[in-house]
């Protein structure tokens, strides 16, 4: 089959579903390649989903100016798409006199990057805030927040779908081409051409910037494995505690999810293969000792599961970690939008990322904006989270509400089904997994997941085989016991 | 209309084996305003899914499959008209006895004069075990598979490995076994079996599948499904030996690695648990720590056999029955100890007034031993054993006129 498009984004994390929302606004024919059959499965989704404040980079740099950006705007982002984020703040605990110097520092880079609300507190004040932190003082920073990585990916996706974006999922770029003006772009069955093309891939970034025929990025992927902890000890943390950062390593930190979860981590260690996400138990043991002297308030039996993440991330011949880059070469690559090295902090700045980009690409042509453009996303209502008025009027108005599906985190069957009937045809376990919070609870799907799997086959219409748990080729089943 | 609170004597949380049994001997006893509430959309728990035999020689002395064991509840409690909502989720209870339901037709609300907890138990997951390694398809419970197989028809899994000799991973590698699969081996990281001698021998030996004590799975391959796993031998504390890694390509992991009381609701109530047991802190009559609210069957504590369950859920009705009826009841203030080489006694206090059935488990297998219950350095009742193993449910009757008044009591291994 065959596509025409205006903008090609290829890529469908946090930063593609940003710029393919964002350009939504303007009358485009736009579609996103995401080799995955859902956004967000790589780096946008595996982090800890923190908010930064934008202090903890190079003055001048794109990573300070964008995630100061992106700090002010996410309140506003939030309420529009509706995916759940708390400014609860952020605290960076220290003990020694350099520590406390090098806060100091970090506190004169942030105000001079534009980042604002920071301030040194006391040992009593810390233990006034987080009266489990270790530490002789702190500083906090009051603008920083936490989102659901997954959760603000996955509305961006929606709501650009919902403007006219297309997605196709379970599509991988094999081949890129310049044709008569055009871009021609080539997946296993299917030829797409656009006049636009965008590189937002991530960790493959490297390798498409080489398809467009700009050549010489080196990047390293930086994994990280984390820990996360049974919910019953997230009230104790009530905003993430880091230690003293250097402008490119932020250290191992304990956070606390939108979920009430805790997180530990992550290491750091530079692989060759971006996708490998399996966790070590070296890194394990050591992020329980790390993490024990942060917050010594956990055991081995608070783990619930544990995940890696992996960073892209552009150095210099010296392996010095570089600032983003987003550039056109109108001469190398004329209509072409590379975005290299977009690591942390990619998920605060993604909105900003994606204006820029557009930025760049009005300078080069008038884009008619889209009188049609609805910002506003609806949300799949959370039975859980509702009063009980608001969960008998639901019932009332849908009795698939009074349907308890997963029991760990009273999921819903309306819930479920909105998942399955996802804008962008997500159709895995994992779709419905992330959207509902279904299976992430103490069962881990023990009780839910027969019934998931289930309406997976009549609603959506698959076949048994072809129920996926997350990726391509990871089926559920085999097939049928009989018949 | 929904909105009204309804009355009840009795709310039974739960339509498994326990909640079942309960509901007929409180029906029997002349209590007649119950309710179970039960979450699936028909009653039975989990044993709809249990499609082999081994149920009901102690209850029925008949051999029966899960499903005939319910059934004959089932049957029987169609015929006295209990009702049972189905359909239905328990959502919060409250120290005063009042419950929400939430059911299609909308939120529901129930004050009862005695709640019986009868919620059964949930499995162990390979999240709490922290297995390093990949997230890939193809890590199932046993519990999990065996729904799917036998009440979804779906098949899981074709080259496996298991991990954990409970009771239902051995039942499933005989499953599995028969449907076509090919199970490797069951590893097991106490140097002891945790399920049934009866399963090793008919679901494991006679179909040729070998078990290895104290070893574990220190590693999940595969990006998409799995393709196979490290096992290691492990040594003191478990730790795994270095050296000893093997690699057995697979598609599945099958979890049998232990199985916890489903408490969630209960701890709303302020229900105390007991961390041997993980379920409800009861005295002789069921009786949580808070009051008129009752606990038995695999929500009180893992049991070995269904037929147990019935059995203890039938006393803790009589229990019941006389608690609704205004009898007068003594009181249990007095702990019952246990000394090193049991992991749990229930129930947990007792009133010294009354015959009391002591459940326990042995920490690691004895051979030729004697349990018993002890007061002041007399034993007032014991039981002799050839084996007792952690996998066995061992139960002590202390009958009423040996029990000395006002004397702590201990169980004890002699």
């Amino acid at each position: 089959m065959e596509h025409e498009y205006d903008v090609l984004i290829i890529g469908g994390g946090v930063v593609g579903c940003a710029i393919a929302r964002e350009l939504s606004a303007y009358r485009l024919q736009i579609g996103v390649l995401e080799k995955n059959p859902d956004v967000g499965y790589e780096t946008s989704a595996r982090n800890t989903g923190v908010v930064h404040g934008g202090f903890a980079y190079d003055v001048g740099s794109l990573k300070a100016a964008l995630c100061v950006e992106g700090n002010r705007m996410m309140g506003e982002l939030a309420k529009e798409l509706h995916f759940p984020f708390k400014r609860c703040g952020k605290i960076l605990v220290g003990h020694t006199e350099e520590e406390y110097a090098r806060l100091l520092e970090v506190i004169r880079q942030g105000e001079a990057c534009g980042a604002s609300n920071l301030r040194m507190v006391d040992r009593e004040e810390l233990h006034t805030i987080i009266p489990s932190a270790e530490g002789n003082f702190a500083l906090l920073s009051e603008n920083s927040g936490i989102v659901d990585p997954f959760l603000m990916t996955s509305a961006l996706a929606e709501n650009a779908a919902e403007n006219g974006v297309d997605f196709h999922l379970s599509c991988e770029v094999s081949d890129i081409s310049r044709e008569d003006g055009l871009w021609v772009i080539r997946t296993k069955n299917e030829v797409f051409t656009t006049r636009w093309i965008i590189n937002s891939a991530g960790a493959q970034c490297g390798k498409i910037s080489e398809m467009l025929g700009i050549r010489g990025y080196r990047i390293i992927f930086s994994k990280g494995d984390y820990i996360v902890l049974d919910p019953r000890l997230g009230t104790m943390v009530p905003m993430p505690i880091y230690t003293v950062p250097s402008n490119t390593y932020m250290g191992i930190h304990v956070t606390v999810t939108t979920e009430g979860n805790l997180l530990l981590g992550p290491t750091a260690e530079n692989k060759e293969d971006p996708e490998d996400y399996g966790t070590e138990q070296k890194n394990l043991d050591f992020l329980y000792e790390e993490a024990m002297r942060i917050w010594p308030h956990f055991t081995k039996g608070d783990c619930i599961r544990t995940y890696s993440g992996v960073l892209p991330k552009w150095v210099d011949e010296n392996g010095t970690i570089q600032d983003f880059r987003i550039e056109i070469r109108d001469k190398e690559a004329p209509n072409a939008v590379n975005l290299i090295g977009i690591e942390s902090p990619g998920l605060t700045a993604s909105v900003p990322i994606a204006r820029y980009v557009i930025r760049l690409m009005k300078e080069r042509e008038v884009f008619e904006p889209n009188a049609d453009f609805n910002p506003a996303r609806n949300e799949i209502r959370r039975f859980a989270d509702c009063t009980r008025e608001e969960q008998e009027a639901l019932i009332r108005e849908n009795p698939d509400y009074g349907e308890i599906v997963c029991r760990c985190s009273k999921v819903t069957r309306a819930e479920i089904l909105s998942a399955i009937h996802n804008p962008l045809g997500a159709r895995t376990m994992a779709a419905v997994k992330y959207r509902t919070r279904c299976m992430m609870g103490r069962c881990q799907g023990g009780y839910c997941q027969m019934r998931i799997a289930q309406m997976l086959e009549t609603e959506a219409g698959l076949d048994p085989c072809e129920i996926m748990y997350a990726r391509d080729g990871s089926p559920l089943f085999f097939g049928k016991v009989r018949g | 209309m929904k909105q009204e609170i309804q009355d009840l004597d009795v709310l039974i949380i739960g339509g498994g084996p326990a909640g079942l049994a309960a509901a007929l001997r409180l029906r029997q006893n002349g209590i007649e305003n119950i309710l179970i509430a039960e979450r699936e959309k028909q009653p039975g728990g989990i044993l709809r899914q249990c499609i082999h035999d081994g149920f009901g020689l102690t209850r029925f002395r008949e051999m029966l499959s899960g499903p005939e064991y319910a059934e004959r509840f089932i049957r029987e409690a169609e015929a006295l008209k209990i009702p049972i909502l189905t359909n239905a989720s328990v959502t919060e209870i409250t120290p005063d006895r009042i419950a929400t339901v939430v059911a299609r037709d909308g939120l529901r609300t129930y004050r009862a004069r005695a709640i019986i907890l009868a919620m059964g138990c949930r499995e162990r997951t390979r999240g709490a075990l922290a297995i390093p390694g990949s997230r890939p398809a193809g890590v199932f419970t046993a519990g999990v598979a065996q729904a799917y197989i036998n009440l979804y028809n779906r098949m899981p899994a074709r080259e496996v490995v298991i991990l954990g000799s409970g009771d239902i991973g051995m039942i499933m590698a005989r499953r599995l076994t028969l449907e076509g699969a090919h199970v490797q081996a069951v590893f097991e990281i106490q140097p002891y079996p945790s399920g049934l001698t009866r399963n090793i021998r008919q679901c494991l030996d006679d179909f040729g599948i070998p078990l290895h004590l104290s070893h574990t799975v220190t590693k999940v391959h595969g990006e998409r499904r799995v393709t196979g796993v490290t096992v290691q031998e492990v040594g003191d504390g478990f730790r795994p030996i270095p050296g000893t890694e093997q690699f057995y390509p697979c598609d599945t992991l099958i979890l049998s690695v232990g199985l916890i009381p489903e408490n969630e609701l209960s701890l709303g109530a302020g229900v105390k648990l007991d961390p041997h047991t993980r379920g409800p802190i009861v005295n002789e009559r069921f009786e949580t720590s808070v009051p008129g609210i009752f606990a038995a069957g695999n929500v009180l504590h893992v049991h070995d056999l269904a037929d147990y369950v019935s059995l203890e859920a039938e006393e803790l009705a009589d229990a019941v029955t006389d608690y609704v009826t205004g009898k007068d009841l003594p009181d249990c203030s007095v702990s019952v100890t246990c000394d090193k080489n049991i992991n749990h006694v229930i129930p947990q206090t007792v009133s010294l007034r009354e015959s009391v059935n002591l459940s326990l488990r042995v920490n690691r297998p004895l051979t030729d031993v004697k349990v018993a219950a002890v007061q002041g350095g007399d034993v007032i009742a014991k039981k002799t054993l050839k084996k007792a193993l952690p996998a066995e449910m061992i139960s002590l009757h202390v009958p009423k006129d040996r029990i000395l008044p006002g004397k702590e009591l201990e169980v004890r291994i002699l």
